[in-house]
């Protein structure tokens, strides 16, 4: 078991600096002309420079040493925990993440919890219910709600819940009130493909024999569903759990960009816009490493979950 | 659809129907060489009802009796396709859209008398009536045509997304599952990474590497959702390549080339079409969201998120603007949803 975790973690940490690596190599590897590209995020136009000037330039932000260098020592960097320094900003990127983490966590934990709390509702209710056309609604929902670009979704909340009803402030980043609607707008595509994959595991968890069984004792459906049921139809969904997370974090980029809310997918949003590489190199990563450490829990607990994991893994030892 | 209606029959009995009427083009190889050993193609088919996308559609009541050869066999075939479609009004709907979507992509003159960039001063933000279906922008240009020229866009873009998606990730499934060993391993391993970096961040960093533009984006989506193709093509590959047909097919003399072209490609494209018109959607939501985030075409060119996003602003006067259009992209995309779903549940 002890050669299981390790080999986990060893493996987690080879996609994430492979994660990293392929980031860097789209970064620095594909652009014309990768000075140009990072000069103009500081303002500087590359054509205009003396040869004198530009190479002064291409020092200031070590553009200058040869690609391996900047890779190595860049990568030397993000395992210390020193991120680079911002082209656009001229600030050091942990302190611009630092500054902006504070509302980015607060959004993407509700809007998770929401998430969680909303996709396992509607997909118990989804196959509890008996009457056919409601069961086909509630099936139907979560399609819907993946089909609604995250930004619509966006827009139309502004326009009913703050123009028409004028409830919630339209923007904002301070205050549970301003929270609220970046939360649903998250957490709609989030707990669509939690459903979904909820509903299926279900179906497939309610017509095994032992459900059956607990059927002929005289139990009713409804305790049938929840003692025998839930725990074992939420199992399958643990493994989109990492998927799911990562999509948060996504969200957050076009939810905080419709909210003006100054989180860290708004600084993505700005990031992007002027092509501050080490900025994008250094989100992205993070991203990455969030999703790789949520996998890495879900395989390590799994089997503390579901003890059958753990005998079919000593067997293949064995 | 079609491939596997006419192909079907043949399987069943595969001495009257023969090799002379093959259907479709890519079906032709395929069929006529698994009808030669005759109970191996059908065992094939019916091992896996599950996961067989192609096999478990034909079931169509009444297709079994007539001969496709026959007169009025076809027919016969057609009126039963017609009618399971109408028992789908939903579906039918679905597709029509998608055709009106994918005809205002290529034509958007055709639907409209207007010009994108005409601009009216005296018609500015006027809400939508009969003369501007969707109204008009802030400039008065009419939105309705400013969105079927966004299709333009926007369709191109998702269509040469789809296009790199499928062809590397079909490239990538087919090379690991037929290989196997140490080339698997190591593309599935490339897969793994790519996954753990979410598809709309990839998209960003290519974005960020490659500058903004329909092209651009549409390249950065495309490698974005390529991974979940190599993984599926690679999934069908390892189901296909085990079942009977194809040890046939080797025991036959047939080269591993000649096995892949004719039997594994044709027959393991089924699962890899439902996720392509699935992820179309995707792909729209993608590029919609970049050019949202004005990352798209320069303006005044607009796609269909930079019109969503240039919209925001008049949100409190003209919701209009911005509602109105995403409503459309919302409709394109439950559209594609819709039909790859209803094409999974017939699959199973």
């Amino acid at each position: 078991m002890t050669r299981y975790i390790l080999g986990r973690f060893a493996q987690a940490l080879g996609v994430l600096w492979a994660a990293y690596t392929v980031t860097f190599v789209v970064l620095y590897l594909l652009p014309s002309d990768p000075v140009a590209l990072q000069l103009g995020a500081a303002g500087i136009e590359t054509d205009k420079l003396s040869p004198a000037e530009l190479h002064t330039a291409m020092a200031r932000y070590g553009l200058d040493r040869p690609i391996l260098e900047q890779y190595f020592s860049d990568l030397w960097g993000f395992l210390r925990g020193d991120l680079g320094e911002s082209i656009a900003k001229q600030e050091p990127v942990t302190a611009l993440l630092g500054e902006r983490l504070g509302p980015t966590l607060t959004l993407t934990v509700t809007a998770g919890v929401l998430a969680l709390l909303g996709g396992t509702a509607l997909a118990y209710l989804a196959s509890y219910v008996r009457w056919r056309p409601a069961r086909l609604f509630l099936t139907r929902l979560p399609s819907f709600g993946a089909s609604f670009p995250q930004f619509f979704i966006g827009l139309l909340l502004i326009q009913f819940l703050s123009f028409n009803l004028g409830l919630l402030p339209a923007t904002g980043t301070y205050g549970w009130k301003s929270l609220v609607m970046p939360a649903i707008t998250i957490a709609i595509l989030a707990a669509s493909q939690l459903a979904q994959v909820l509903m299926r595991s279900f179906d497939d968890t309610l017509s095994q024999p032992y459900v059956a069984t607990a059927r002929a004792k005289g139990l009713s459906r409804a305790a049938v569903q929840w003692h025998h049921g839930f725990r074992n139809a939420l199992l399958p969904a643990m493994t989109i759990l990492g998927i799911l997370v990562g999509l948060t974090v996504t969200s957050a980029i076009v939810a905080e960009t419709v909210f003006s809310r100054n989180g860290i997918g708004k600084l993505a949003q700005e990031s992007v816009l002027a092509q501050d590489v080490p900025v994008v190199l250094a989100i992205v990563t993070i991203a990455a490493a969030i999703f790789v450490f949520v996998n890495l829990v879900v395989d390590l607990l799994y089997p503390l979950l579901d003890p059958r994991i753990v005998h079919g893994q000593r067997k293949a030892v064995a | 659809m079609a491939l596997s209606v006419s192909t079907e029959p043949k399987n069943l009995q595969p001495t009257s129907a023969g090799p002379v009427d093959v259907g479709p083009p890519a079906a032709g190889p395929a069929a006529a060489t698994s009808a030669g050993p005759g109970g191996l193609g059908t065992t094939g088919g019916t091992e896996a009802p599950g996961t067989s996308g192609l096999a478990a559609i034909s079931a169509i009541p009444g297709e079994e009796l007539v001969d496709d050869t026959e007169p009025g066999g076809r027919r016969a075939g057609l009126v039963a396709s017609l009618r399971t479609l109408g028992s789908k009004p939903g579906f039918v709907l679905a597709v029509l859209f998608i055709v009106f979507v994918a005809v205002t992509a290529f034509a958007p003159g055709l639907f409209t008398s207007r010009g994108p960039f005409d601009t009216a001063p005296a018609d500015r933000l006027v809400s939508p009536s009969f003369d501007h279906l969707f109204g008009t922008d802030e400039i008065g240009r009419d939105l309705w045509t400013r969105m079927l020229y966004g299709s333009a866009l926007t369709i191109k873009a998702a269509l040469i997304a789809l296009a790199i998606a499928v062809i590397v990730g079909l490239a990538l499934g087919v090379l690991s599952g037929f290989c196997g060993g140490f080339v698997d391993a190591l593309l599935m391993r490339v897969v793994d990474v790519l996954l753990a970096i979410p598809a709309l961040l990839m998209a960003l960093a290519i974005v960020t590497a490659l500058g903004f533009g329909t092209v651009p984006v549409a390249i950065a989506v495309g490698v974005g959702i390529m991974p979940g193709f190599a993984r599926i093509t690679r999934a069908e590959v390892l189901r296909i390549k085990t079942l009977p047909y194809v040890e046939a097919s080797r025991a036959g003399g047939a080269s591993w080339l000649r096995v892949l072209l004719t039997h594994v490609l044709p027959n393991s494209w089924g699962p890899v079409a439902v996720l392509a018109v699935l992820d179309t959607g995707v792909a729209i939501i993608y590029i919609a969201s970049l050019s949202f985030l004005g990352f798209g075409a320069a303006p005044p060119a607009a796609e269909w998120g930079t019109l969503i996003s240039a919209g925001r602003n008049y949100l409190v006067t003209a919701p209009w603007v911005s509602l109105l259009p995403g409503l459309f992209v919302a409709a394109t995309v439950l559209s594609l949803n819709h039909i790859s779903k209803t094409l999974q549940e017939r699959g199973r």
